[in-house]
């Protein structure tokens, strides 16, 4: 996959961390199907399983993500500089839509402050994926940025 | 089922093994489709050999709410290499659960040389068999289809509605809280949603999921089926039963269960489904 420049459009807010945009503006510029499910097959090639430090399987079922049939779970840890460092376990071997979403996640959102991952709208998965997810896809994805928002509110 | 009876007694039928499909991955005479719901997972990387149908793209009709046509069918086997003598084995993600509507899809057309893969993506990735991202390339064949007979296989709203007053078993294969109406449907998508929460009366609930081996993605033995449908729900084999969901893939999953693993004759699937029968007016709702 070549380099991209970056169009301005689909924005989420002004506020969102830019290594968020950077990804939406990626993904706008691919307007071939394919190149967008490459890039995104690309970006779930890039997960990796969480630190043993964190969570060993099996995970404690109140990280599990709701509606998630990818079996994700979600921990948000407040580090030292009172941020979240953020950390998705994707266990279905299927869950290559769940890995991508979690990477971009991950790099993008993790370890900002409490404010910022939760301006973050549950709706950046339909951007990143496109109107032609399905219902119940885009309920388990959406999930996992609604189970930051939980762990991060509750923390 | 054990793996040894499941062998035995279904690759002859319309189940095959993953050890089947992989002793079969160079028979000309076999064609493999993935058909799944994450448009993501073919291109990542499939059985080899593998083609893929997309159930939005290539099964439905781009104007009309409806399935393809004869032509459009042909054009899809052929394009695919698949013959009139060609034996189609279906497997996907989510339990197969849209390997079975594609293989739903297909009885439409009286293609009958079709079966599944039991256990799906699941189970082949659970094994650690070889998978690949080379997309294969087959001549293209001669297929000539049937005319699409949707008589058989597929109900319609009137005729739910009759099946309904006649009070003939119906299964509701959404979960629990779309059956009671609780959940209706996401604010991103009302093309899937219903102006109505509830269900078909009469309606018994039994979600397709349940069906399924959830760690291996296999179908539960009959034995077990047969207590969750005809145990609990009370079917009998000689009923006529319409199995419907939201947009009627969930329910090809329970419709293949009942016809063909549990030998029910008379069953439909009804694909209009809940985002028809939920956004028409005057329909009876329950609660």
């Amino acid at each position: 996959m070549g380099k991209f420049c970056r169009p301005s459009g689909s924005e989420i807010s002004m506020s969102s961390p830019q290594k968020l945009q950077n990804y939406l503006d990626d993904l706008s510029f691919l307007t071939d199907k394919n190149d967008k499910i490459q890039y995104l097959i690309e970006l779930a090639e890039k997960y990796k399983p969480i630190p043993d430090n964190i969570a060993t399987p099996p995970f404690d079922k109140k990280h599990r993500v709701e509606y998630c049939e990818s079996e994700a779970y979600v921990w948000a840890i407040k580090n030292v500089d009172e941020n979240f460092d953020i950390y998705i376990a994707v266990e279905s071997p299927s869950g290559i839509s769940a890995k991508a979403l979690a990477v971009i996640l991950i790099d993008s959102i993790s370890g900002e402050s409490k404010e910022t991952i939760l301006k973050v709208n549950a709706d950046i998965v339909l951007k990143i994926f496109g109107k032609e997810l399905s219902m119940g896809k885009n309920m388990g994805l959406t999930g996992i940025v609604k189970k930051i928002h939980q762990l991060v509110e509750n923390s | 089922m054990s793996e040894e009876n499941k062998t035995t007694e279904l690759d002859s039928n319309v189940l095959v093994s993953t050890q089947w499909v992989s002793e079969n991955l160079n028979n000309p005479k076999v064609r493999i489709v993935e058909s799944n719901e994450d448009p993501l997972l073919y291109p990542s990387g499939h059985i080899p050999g593998a083609v893929q149908i997309d159930w939005t793209e290539d099964l439905n009709d781009q104007l009309v709410r409806d399935y393809i046509g004869k032509k459009d069918f042909e054009k899809l086997l052929r394009k695919n290499g698949i013959a009139n003598d060609t034996t189609v084995v279906f497997y996907g993600d989510k339990n197969n659960w849209w390997a079975c509507y594609a293989f739903w899809v297909f009885q439409l057309f009286g293609f009958n040389n079709v079966k599944v893969m039991d256990g799906g993506r699941l189970k082949w990735e659970k094994e650690n068999r070889e998978i690949t991202k080379e997309a294969p390339k087959y001549p293209e064949s001669d297929y000539k289809a049937n005319n699409r007979d949707d008589s058989s296989i597929r109900a319609f709203r009137d005729e739910v509605l009759l099946h309904l007053k006649k009070g003939m078993p119906m299964v509701d294969v959404r979960s629990p809280e779309e059956f009671s109406g609780e959940r209706m449907h996401m604010p991103d998508y009302p093309n899937e949603g219903a102006l109505r929460g509830g269900h078909i009366p009469g309606a018994s609930n039994v979600p397709w999921a349940r069906a399924i081996n959830p760690e291996d993605g296999t179908f539960k033995s009959i034995e077990e089926l047969e207590k969750i449908y005809q145990g609990e729900i009370g079917l009998d084999k000689s009923d006529e039963v319409i199995a419907y969901c939201r947009i009627g893939e969930r329910s090809s999953h329970t419709w293949f269960v009942l016809k063909y693993l549990l030998g029910f004759e008379n069953v439909k699937n009804y694909d209009g489904s809940w985002t028809e029968w939920g956004n028409s007016v005057g329909l009876p709702v329950q609660r």
